[in-house]
């Protein structure tokens, strides 16, 4: 198998990820979709790993799945705080920043 | 396990091929739905394929080690920490699709086509030469050589990472902790509390139809009407609940075809019930 249809294929989830965030309201989706994002990049990692003999770029993926998961716990627990205070997971409600 | 591994690591060009379109079409027809269906619990199942299928695809690609840690962390902790908060947030909760910034969905869609293209250019005008061909390193070898990486050139990053992990530790602690504002409620107050409210008894429990004994089917009352609170709103209230009431009482001849129960539990616009005993909900009792 080639790398590069990994690559291709680590392309498409990437931007389909991308699509999500613009599109979804709700932050839980959105934390989905940035999930999704940052598999993709993953498996250009490894793809990209395969193709040059070396190990390197799995030990980089695996970084970015330890950086994923802080984050996730993190952006969940502030989730948790802002729906406590606005009942409501919706990122529209969440405009006291606004004016 | 390794053997197993080694197996798929060094699986025929054909399998390999063939595994990695089904699972490419797999991942993304998920995705796709993810970003598409308007419910988070879907969405966390259908990233859950997603992930699944990558797993599959880092073993094909020379990554068994990769593979178990995608099925581990992410798969198992970071979905099911998902799952979680969902379900505390409300899993009922629909994201409406209604687009509230005028045209966000014409910009988006742009902004994903100028994004493909763009990477497509970058991506096809790279040169991706051939894969390596299979090293131990990507099949028996694979954690061993992880691991040589991590603990040598890469050891001061994975320190790092272990202050990372204890400051996103703390933040969630610290964002999660909620001071308490009014005295905790003790169980006298909660006996009081329940003696003044409108049920001081338990709720009637649904499903004691002779025929039904599904959660949607209400108990009957002594007369023989439907006791509406016997019904979790959680259950009649969803989208696609059936009007249990009304069903049971058509195949019990009681009630002529296309008459609904007014008030009935599978009203689809009924609001939830606050507080464990719906208080205020009088219901069908006579």
């Amino acid at each position: 198998m080639s790398p590069g249809l990994y690559v291709a294929l680590a392309v498409i989830l990437f931007v389909i990820g991308a699509v999500g965030v613009l599109i979804r309201r709700n932050a839980m989706v959105i934390f989905m979709c940035i999930e999704l994002m940052l598999n993709a990049v993953n498996l250009a990692f490894v793809a990209f790993a395969r193709q040059h003999g070396q190990v390197d770029g799995q030990v980089v993926a695996f970084f970015v799945m330890v950086v994923a998961a802080a984050e996730v716990v993190v952006g969940l627990a502030i989730l948790m705080a802002i729906f406590r205070a606005r009942r409501s997971a919706s990122v529209d409600e969440a405009n006291l920043l606004k004016y | 396990m390794s053997a197993h591994l080694l197996a798929a690591s060094t699986a025929t060009a054909t399998t390999t091929s063939v595994v990695f379109w089904v699972l490419a079409i797999v991942s993304v027809a998920a995705a796709l739905g993810m970003i598409l269906s308007p419910r988070a619990v879907h969405c966390a199942v259908l990233l859950a394929v997603v992930m699944l299928s990558l797993a599959v695809l880092y073993l094909t690609a020379g990554a068994p080690f990769l593979a178990a840690v995608q099925i581990i962390v992410y798969t198992g902790a970071v979905l099911m920490l998902f799952l979680f908060v969902i379900m505390i947030v409300g899993v009922s909760a629909a994201d409406s699709l209604r687009e509230t910034i005028r045209g966000q969905r014409l910009w988006a869609g742009l902004a994903a086509i100028a994004l493909l293209v763009l990477l497509a250019l970058v991506v096809g005008h790279a040169v991706i030469g051939p894969a390596a061909p299979a090293l131990p390193r990507y099949g028996a070898a694979n954690v061993s050589s992880i691991a040589t990486l991590i603990f040598t050139r890469y050891f001061f990053p994975f320190e790092v990472t272990s202050a990372l992990l204890i400051t996103a530790a703390l933040g969630a602690m610290v964002l999660a902790h909620r001071e308490r504002t009014s005295p905790k409620q003790s169980q006298r107050d909660l006996s009081r509390l329940r003696v003044a409210g409108a049920h001081p008894t338990p709720l009637p429990g649904p499903g004691t139809y002779a025929r039904h004994n599904a959660v949607d089917f209400p108990a009957l009352l002594p007369d023989g009407t439907p006791a509406a609170l016997s019904v979790s709103p959680v259950v009649s209230g969803r989208p696609g609940a059936r009007d249990a009431v009304s069903e049971a009482l058509q195949e019990a001849g009681e009630l002529p075809a296309g008459a609904a129960q007014p008030g009935g539990p599978a009203e689809p616009d009924r609001p939830a019930q606050p507080g464990p005993h719906g208080n205020g909900q009088e219901g069908a009792r006579p």
